[in-house]
């Protein structure tokens, strides 16, 4: 009952393809859009933006592009904190160089630049697969912080080699540095994500994902078919740097301000965004959403919940979150190894016969 | 969707149940996890220990409570930074971050904020040039004052002579390690002594590859940069390759007794440069076993009071409970903002008769902050460990440091910040 699909009928092939073919689900999708955009951002303050919607939202970018790579194209990726650190690099580079040009351009750039790099990087993917790829993207990650370490140019010669971002700002809105307003914030990652968000979505149900899933689910197979394997995988490499870059960017520009290579982009970080993908979903653009909701919003969940409202020593409370994360992440892999995104698919098929079991 | 309700309801709560109360709120972001632990504990500890001990025996300060909300950082920028949006909404005036990552991070926001910074021997050493960072304090020394008398202490053992000499930096691969590096390149040049770098990346548990190298090149002596579980790595790793100990110069972060301990005996001559007295033989500590530790409000078990991290926090919080109090005076106020206690921290003066009275006699330096100058003397001396009596002594006197270097290295970093950021120079 909590589904009503009577009348809900599909004339056309276009109305079966839709993303949500059902039309109270086209209805939440709507309205999370309108409260995303029209009711939140009259509301948040300094504490919701930074500490909770612009690392769900940068982090959720970051998953959709991992999510690309790995949960479409089946390319394991370790590399994802190195790329990351490319298009904060980029970004800095970009924002001090041209300090005229709009932000929104720059963090662009910086996304196409990560993609050139990733394709580089991708480039042993054609001859070697699963463990082995991983290995190759891991000395990835490890090199480019290697990098950004040790060549001074990309941190501009600064004594401590950290990234400052300066402010810049959107038709007159201030969206980086400290004088930024917690709305504009809000809203230049919103708008990224939506963005983002909408060409992976149709990126992955049109052809180039059927040739990055035919890949991924047996690469022999999609070659006798017809699929050209250097140009899919390297497209895969692309795509998801591109994303991956553009969160690497705003990472730095809009939601830390300051970020240097090995404390912000680390092996942790890569770790942290294959972790979003596994426990949200593979091969899926609402478990990109989940995973990172869950690694983000969980920790602060249960840290204002411990320390916050229980009044616990914070030391206690930290090494607590750990084990309640790490359970949690065990938890839900017995009960659901596609990740919460499978669940919430077999949660709505209940739901949708609900209350009729058959 | 529900987390984020929960979430919500949670944050609600929190926001309901800490108004903002009429006390001076000195946000601790601490971090007692992780691997850098070693070092956060016991300075969160002395930190909030000597705020109890003004609650308890002098009813806070200018007869308002003191307040110590402590958010766990984990030495993360990006805990950093929720753990700062969290209590700045208390009336925070001041923070105290003990991390250079999050400190590069705050100096911005908190400028725009109107809160000050205190950074006592870390964060960005250019924030010395008060004219650049208004709200940033790092006085009493900084980096480049610690690298200094750290050459210094070499000169010394040499005659005034280095030319020749090799001299290996090891570092953390990251900000607070990096920040040395272009005042020992300027040393290097001015006394004739071959300088290199050699990183070890977070967290430095594994530092095989760094020692093999410096065995290899076989220098004269090895500064050292380190801190947390880094420390006491670095300290084992010099005592396998027999490594004299005596030409080990650690920072004042890499120096304290749980870094040594480890090490046993093979670790005594080590040094380290210290910008403060060690040991517990000044009153104050008698005073915070009495009033704190014995009438169980310590932060902590207790069991670190009297050593060198611990002694740094009580020195932080003493000097921001100083500036607080001279902020009282100067606004004519008891509950005073963010902002007036930047101009306690501007005008602070610290005089020898202060300390007696504070019962830190000779623990630190006699000076007076400006508005030009937030950094201080820059007074170091060098202190030695004896794992024999397992104790931490100073072997020189406070010396200054070779200012003709490292006043340029200031001016030029800040103005190179000022010129990114468009900052005016507040100094008339």
């Amino acid at each position: 009952m909590f589904y009503r699909e009577a009348g809900d009928f599909k004339t056309s092939y276009k109305d079966d393809n839709q993303t949500f073919p059902i039309r109270l689900d086209r209805a939440g999708y709507w309205v999370a859009l309108a409260v995303a955009f029209l009711i939140v951002p009259f509301m948040v303050n300094d504490y919701w933006v930074n500490a909770i919607f612009a690392p769900f939202f940068i982090y959720a970018i970051a998953a959709l592009g991992l999510n690309i790579l790995t949960g479409y194209a089946g390319q394991v990726s370790l590399g994802t904190g190195g790329f990351m650190a490319v298009g904060a690099y980029a970004c800095y580079k970009l924002m001090v160089a041209f300090p005229e040009v709009n932000i929104v351009f720059h963090v662009l750039i910086s996304g196409g630049i990560t993609a050139v790099v990733g394709v580089a990087f991708g480039l042993p993917s054609l001859r070697i697969k699963g463990f082995y790829l991983a290995v190759a993207t891991l000395a990835s990650q490890f090199f480019l912080v290697w990098l950004f370490n040790k060549v001074p140019w990309f941190y501009n010669y600064s004594a401590s080699g950290q990234i400052n971002a300066p402010e810049r700002s959107v038709f007159g809105v201030v969206v980086t540095g400290p004088h930024t307003e917690a709305w504009a914030k809000y809203l230049i990652c919103l708008i990224f994500l939506v963005a983002l968000a909408w060409i992976a979505r149709n990126l992955t149900r049109g052809m180039m994902g059927r040739k990055w899933m035919g890949i991924r689910d047996m690469d022999i197979a999609a070659e006798i078919i017809g699929v050209n394997p250097l140009m899919a995988k390297m497209t895969a490499f692309a795509a998801s740097s591109f994303f991956v870059g553009v969160a690497g960017a705003l990472f730095f520009s809009v939601y830390l301000g300051a970020a240097e290579a090995g404390e912000s982009f680390g092996i942790t970080k890569s770790f942290l965004i294959l972790f979003m993908i596994i426990i949200g979903g593979l091969g899926s653009i609402f478990g990109s959403f989940a995973g990172a909701a869950f690694m983000v919003l969980m920790p602060v969940l249960l840290k204002n919940v411990l320390v916050g409202m229980m009044g616990w020593p914070t030391d206690l409370a930290a090494h607590l979150e750990f084990m309640i994360v790490g359970g949690l992440i065990v938890f839900f892999l017995i009960v659901e190894p596609h990740g919460l995104a499978q669940l919430w698919r077999l949660t709505k098929d209940k739901l949708r016969l609900w209350p009729f079991p058959h | 969707m529900t987390y984020k309700r929960v979430a919500a309801a949670s944050v609600a709560a929190l926001m309901v149940a800490s108004p903002v109360m009429a006390d001076l709120v000195f946000p601790s972001l601490s971090y007692r996890t992780g691997p850098f632990a070693a070092g956060g504990i016991p300075y969160a500890d002395g930190f909030a220990d000597y705020m109890t001990l003004l609650n308890e025996r002098d009813g806070g300060v200018g007869g308002v409570k003191l307040q110590v909300p402590e958010c766990e950082t984990a030495y993360n920028t990006e805990k950093g930074v929720e753990c700062y949006e969290a209590t700045k909404g208390q009336g925070a005036l001041a923070y105290n971050p003990l991390s250079t990552g999050i400190t590069y991070q705050l100096i911005p926001k908190a400028t725009a904020d109107d809160i000050p910074l205190y950074t006592p021997g870390y964060g960005r050493t250019s924030a010395a040039n008060g004219n650049v960072f208004s709200h940033v304090f790092n006085f009493p020394a900084n980096y480049w004052n610690g690298a200094s008398a750290a050459v210094n202490h070499i000169l010394d053992l040499n005659g005034g002579d280095l030319k020749g000499k090799k001299v290996i930096l090891l570092h953390f691969n990251g900000a607070y390690g990096k920040e040395p590096i272009p005042t020992l390149t300027a040393l290097g040049e001015k006394h004739g002594f071959d300088f290199s770098t050699v990183p070890v990346d977070y967290p430095g548990q594994e530092q095989k590859s760094q020692w093999l190298q410096i065995r290899r090149e076989k220098p004269d002596y090895v500064l050292f940069w380190g801190w947390g579980v880094m420390n006491q790595v670095a300290v084992q790793e010099a005592a396998n390759i027999r490594f004299p100990m005596e030409n080990f110069i650690g920072v004042w972060w890499s120096g304290a007794e749980h870094d040594v301990k480890p090490a046993g005996d093979a670790a005594t001559g080590y040094k380290a440069v210290a910008f403060h007295g060690v040991g517990n033989d000044y009153p104050v500590f008698g005073d915070i076993n009495k009033y704190v530790v014995e009438a169980g409000k310590a932060a902590g078990d207790g069991s670190n009071v009297g050593t060198v991290i611990y002694n740094r926090g009580v020195y932080a919080a003493m000097m921001l409970a100083e500036a607080a109090k001279k902020a009282q005076e100067i606004h004519g106020v008891a509950d005073i903002t963010s902002g007036q206690m930047r101009d306690g921290l501007e005008q602070l003066e610290i005089t020898n008769a202060r300390m007696a009275e504070l019962g830190m006699e000779g623990f630190g330096p006699e000076f007076k902050v400006s508005c030009a100058n937030h950094g201080g003397p820059g007074t170091a001396a060098i202190q030695q460990w004896d794992a024999a009596s397992g104790k931490w002594s100073l072997i020189s006197d406070f010396g200054p440091s070779d200012m003709d270097v490292i006043q340029p290295l200031i001016t030029a970093d800040s103005e190179a910040y000022a010129a990114e950021n468009n900052i005016e120079p507040q100094c008339k």
